[in-house]
């Protein structure tokens, strides 16, 4: 357990570095630094996918989360590294390394645990089931996206959903899994994380990691 | 890969300099032999140094620019300039044959070339005894670059650097 608590930290790490990437250069548009958008936004102004927010719950709740997000990932950052805009297509061409290795990881987790026994399995798929609904939105272009995808800058994710399909179906299979049917999915009403409508997750999530800067506006690190 | 220029004293001596900076994380080899200085120009006027990041959520990048500024300040009085540039993303294929030795030497199994292995089971040389009866404990190991394996013929554990 040790090893997989490093592992999760590490990929945590590579995933805060991406971020700060994404924000540096977001921010160098918008006029605010990567910190303040960072530290000083409120939930109703992130723009994250409302799977990436939710609890760590069990570990098979932790590793459906992370492998339903890291297969969606590496194909989003393949996209991208092909974006017209060169800061975003070097971004996504260096995360995209990074990303290739947590997808392989969080997989083998997916079908070690799903193929394992049936007090795993049971906890895998029901982990699956429960997240199920936040997949959606993933492949659902917000109309802030559709004039970025028909420039050639940011990536179809519509386009995206059935070859992340085909990725899930076969892990899925290896892992002695049933892919949930598709019903009521999360945000599909245009009022989801791409809009800024959360789930109370997000608030938690974000206390803790704005208490400090905002406590003591002027820390530096 | 030499990204480095044909230039003048100051760009050697700063060169020499960046190649006694050890790496924060794997002291036995420097940031020059990971590949992770990609560039010096030094104009008249400032010396621009190009890093480029193993990973990047790379813990040790900060430690690494101080680093650089403090070698570098006893070497020119120029004022110095540091730029990360992203592209092409840094892999492990750009450590250098004679990093790769000291790493097996200090215990740290080198990396395979990232083209043929991603994606696929390698076969990882134990630095203790050399066998390749080695087996994967964990996929990320005491920094992100790395990955835990054990031998199975000495038993001992060691670090992988991963091809990435
Ligand atoms: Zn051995």
């Amino acid at each position: 357990m040790l090893e997989e608590d490093i592992a999760s930290t590490n990929v945590g790490l590579d995933l805060l570095g991406q971020a700060r990437l994404w924000l540096a250069y977001a921010g160098e548009i918008d006029g605010r630094s990567e910190d303040r958008l960072a530290y000083f936004r409120e939930s109703g102004d992130f723009r994250n996918l409302l799977l990436v927010e939710q609890p760590n719950g069990n570990y098979a709740d932790t590793i459906a989360r992370q492998y339903l997000f890291d297969q969606w990932h590496v194909l989003v950052l393949a996209e991208l590294a092909t974006s017209k805009d060169s800061r975003i297509a070097a971004i996504a061409a260096k995360a995209l390394t990074e990303v290739r290795y947590h997808v392989e990881r969080s997989s083998r987790w997916v079908i070690r645990l799903g193929d394992g026994t049936d007090l795993s399995h049971g906890r895998m798929q029901a982990a699956t089931d429960a997240l199920w609904m936040y997949t959606g939105e993933m492949h659902i272009a917000d109309a802030s996206e559709r004039p970025l995808i028909e420039a050639g800058i940011a990536a179809d994710v519509e386009a995206l959903r059935v070859p992340w399909l085909a990725d899930v179906r076969s892990v899925f299979a290896e892992a002695t899994l049933t892919v949930p049917a598709d019903s009521w999915m999360q945000g599909a009403n245009g009022r989801g994380g791409k809009q800024g409508v959360h789930t109370e997750h997000l608030s938690h999530l974000l206390a803790e990691m704005q208490v400090l800067p905002r406590t003591y506006p002027d820390a530096r690190w | 890969m030499n990204l480095r220029n044909a230039g003048d004293d100051v760009a050697r001596a700063v060169w020499t300099a960046l190649g006694a900076i050890a790496d924060p994380e794997i002291p036995v080899v420097s940031i020059v032999e990971l590949g992770i200085v990609r560039d010096v120009r030094c104009g008249d006027d400032e010396c621009v140094v190009t890093l480029t990041p193993t990973y990047s959520g790379c813990p040790a990048m900060r430690v690494i620019e101080s680093d650089v500024q403090s070698a570098l300040a006893l070497v020119t009085n120029r004022p110095l300039r540091i730029v990360t540039a992203l592209t092409p993303p840094w892999t492990s294929d750009a450590i250098a044959p004679e990093a790769r030795r000291k790493l097996a030497a200090a215990g740290i199994a080198p990396p395979g070339e990232v083209s043929r292995i991603v994606f696929q089971r390698e076969a990882v040389r134990c630095p203790n005894c050399g066998s390749m009866r080695t087996e994967e404990i964990a996929r990320f190991g005491s920094t992100a670059c790395k990955a835990q394996y054990r031998c199975r013929d000495c038993l001992e554990p060691f670090d992988y650097f991963k091809p990435h």
